[in-house]
């Protein structure tokens, strides 16, 4: 068993493009964001020009709960490039307002995740060339 | 109409040594010697190719002065097979090689393969890669379905086994396997053992396919299109890869399943169904695609892949043999396009009946498919002896 932590090496660390600026501002103010649909309602990610469900163009930024539901997992032992720390658990999360997101997990044991767990989002600063503060999910209570 | 592949054969195969090191070989060479025996393997020249696919098959096409050809950069695996028959039942061209290795580009094993490295900005901070993608459509399935790691292990098995008995695979004789040899394995990406995954290699693979009014003229036994279809939901590993993904168009078919729509227009083209089907040479990057696939195919009902699995069908000698050369567990994984083409020359020498190891007695239909739920698609080809 080991505590799960946010990666603390050189890990690769996004490049946010012109549609996804907001998305990554958000986190820097300790925000998730998400796009969501001004003509059918639903939500969309990772960060579009069209709404996943209709295909519209008339999208707006809104502030997530921050709050979901683990949907899967893995547990990864041999890592990706030796930057990363084993074991990391990478999530699905599906939160509150219907979305997914891939992210890790940490703030427990790495035995203690399961699907249906609920979790919560917390920011990580990485810095690097573009600031980056990266989501990751700490399991919350009901 | 008549079957759009009527007048389409495949009348070459080829696969060049495979090693976990080719010395003395880079991309390009290791191609080119795919090239000629594919060409050789049909009984023709270079000179009657009037058409390549692919962009090291062009490098074929300069050196052999072949040109002018048609020619396609269409690169990965069942896709480009059904370019080059549609070139060919389109008249674009008369006989179409397609050719592809790999060499000297992943030797420095700390970090995993590059191919298998998504670089997008939403997964790469993750730590993710092919093994942890297709765990996560793994362990979904498992939590709907109690699908266990006995029955992925199961499959690891067969396939590495297959591999094992095959003079020509990088893993030859490293075996036999037990399911308990890979649930003992060191995990690699929870629920995947380090021997429910694809290994890494170096190879080269080459086909060619011409018209079926010529192909009874030429040295083997040709090979026929019954039918394919590719199935994709968007670029590969850059998504969090969601077993429930949907789309607005067909509500009913989700990333979980993607391959069951082409498999059931090839079934369709073909006029068989799965039972019709004698070799599944299914594409193996992860012991649990395999259910996934028996399922996606409508070989058994949702959720009993892991069951159907264990049934006695995928062995040699079942109803339904898999991944009979040992597939990218045993066989080969020669980079990011070598080995998705290498289950249709599987299929191809299946049906011709000249497998040294593991043939199927009789085989008239073979299931060839690649990719997988991870990288969010699958591309699917039936092969078949009699011309449809
Ligand atoms: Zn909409």
């Amino acid at each position: 068993m080991s505590m799960l932590t946010p990666q603390v090496g050189d890990i690769p660390l996004p490049d946010p493009g012109p549609i996804s600026t907001p998305y990554w501002q958000g986190c820097r103010e300790g925000v998730l964001r998400f796009q969501r649909c001004l003509d059918c309602g639903a939500p969309t990610h990772t960060p579009a020009l069209l709404c996943a469900a209709c295909a519209s163009m008339n999208l707006e930024w809104v502030d997530s709960s921050g709050r979901g539901e683990i949907y899967s997992w893995t547990r990864v032992w041999r890592p990706v490039t030796p930057a990363f720390i084993t074991p990391y658990v990478p999530i699905i999360v599906t939160m509150e307002e219907g979305w997914s997101i891939l992210s890790n997990l940490v703030g427990c044991e790495d035995n203690a995740v399961s699907i249906g767990q609920l979790v919560e989002v917390e920011f990580h600063h990485n810095g690097g060339p573009n600031d980056i503060w990266l989501p990751y999910f700490h399991p919350r209570s009901p | 109409m008549g079957h759009p592949f009527r007048d389409v054969a495949i009348v070459g195969v080829f696969n060049t040594k495979q090693a976990r090191v080719l010395e003395g070989y880079d991309s390009q060479t290791i191609a080119l010697e795919a090239a000629l025996g594919a060409v050789a393997d049909a009984g023709l020249e270079p000179r009657d190719i009037d058409g390549v696919v692919g962009g090291i098959a062009s490098n074929f096409l300069y050196q052999s002065r072949i040109g002018p050809a048609w020619r396609s950069m269409s690169a990965l695996g069942i896709p480009a097979v059904i370019e080059g028959a549609m070139a060919i039942a389109c008249g674009l061209a008369n006989t179409v090689l397609i050719a592809t290795g790999e060499a000297g580009s992943y030797r420095q094993h700390a970090s995993t393969a590059p191919w298998t490295r998504p670089t997008n900005e939403f997964v790469a901070a993750y730590g993710m890669f092919t093994a942890a993608e297709f765990a996560l459509m793994a362990r979904r399935h498992m939590h709907m379905y109690g699908t266990t790691p006995e029955s992925m292990a199961h499959v690891a098995a067969t396939i590495r086994n297959n591999g094992h008995v095959n003079p020509q695979a990088v893993y030859s004789g490293r075996g036999p396997f037990t399911a308990d040899d890979v649930l003992n394995s060191r995990m690699v990406a929870d629920p995947f053992h380090l021997l429910d995954c694809a290994m890494t290699s170096e190879g080269g693979t080459a086909l060619v396919l011409t018209h079926a009014d010529r192909a009874g003229d030429l040295a083997k036994t040709p090979v026929h299109l019954l039918g394919g279809g590719t199935d994709h939901y968007g670029p590969s590993y850059q998504h969090p890869p969601v077993w429930d993904l949907g789309g607005v168009r067909r509500p009913d078919l989700i990333a979980g399943h993607v391959g069951r729509r082409a498999a059931e227009e090839a079934f369709a083209s073909a006029g068989l169904g799965p039972s019709d089907v004698d070799v599944c040479e299914f594409y193996d990057p992860f012991s649990f695609e395999l259910i996934r696939q028996f399922e996606a195919y409508g070989f058994c009902g949702e959720g009993e892949g892991g069951d159907y699995v264990m049934s006695g069908v995928i062995e040699p000698g079942g109803r339904h043999p898999i991944t009979t050369d040992g597939g990218t567990m045993s066989f080969s994984h020669g980079g990011a396009s070598v080995q998705l083409f290498q289950r249709v020359i599987r299929g191809v020498q299946q049906l011709r009946g000249e497998c040294i190891s593991s043939q199927v007695a009789n085989a008239e239909v073979a299931m060839c498919t690649g990719g997988g739920s991870g990288a969010l698609f699958t591309d699917v080809l039936l092969l078949g002896k009699d011309r449809p």
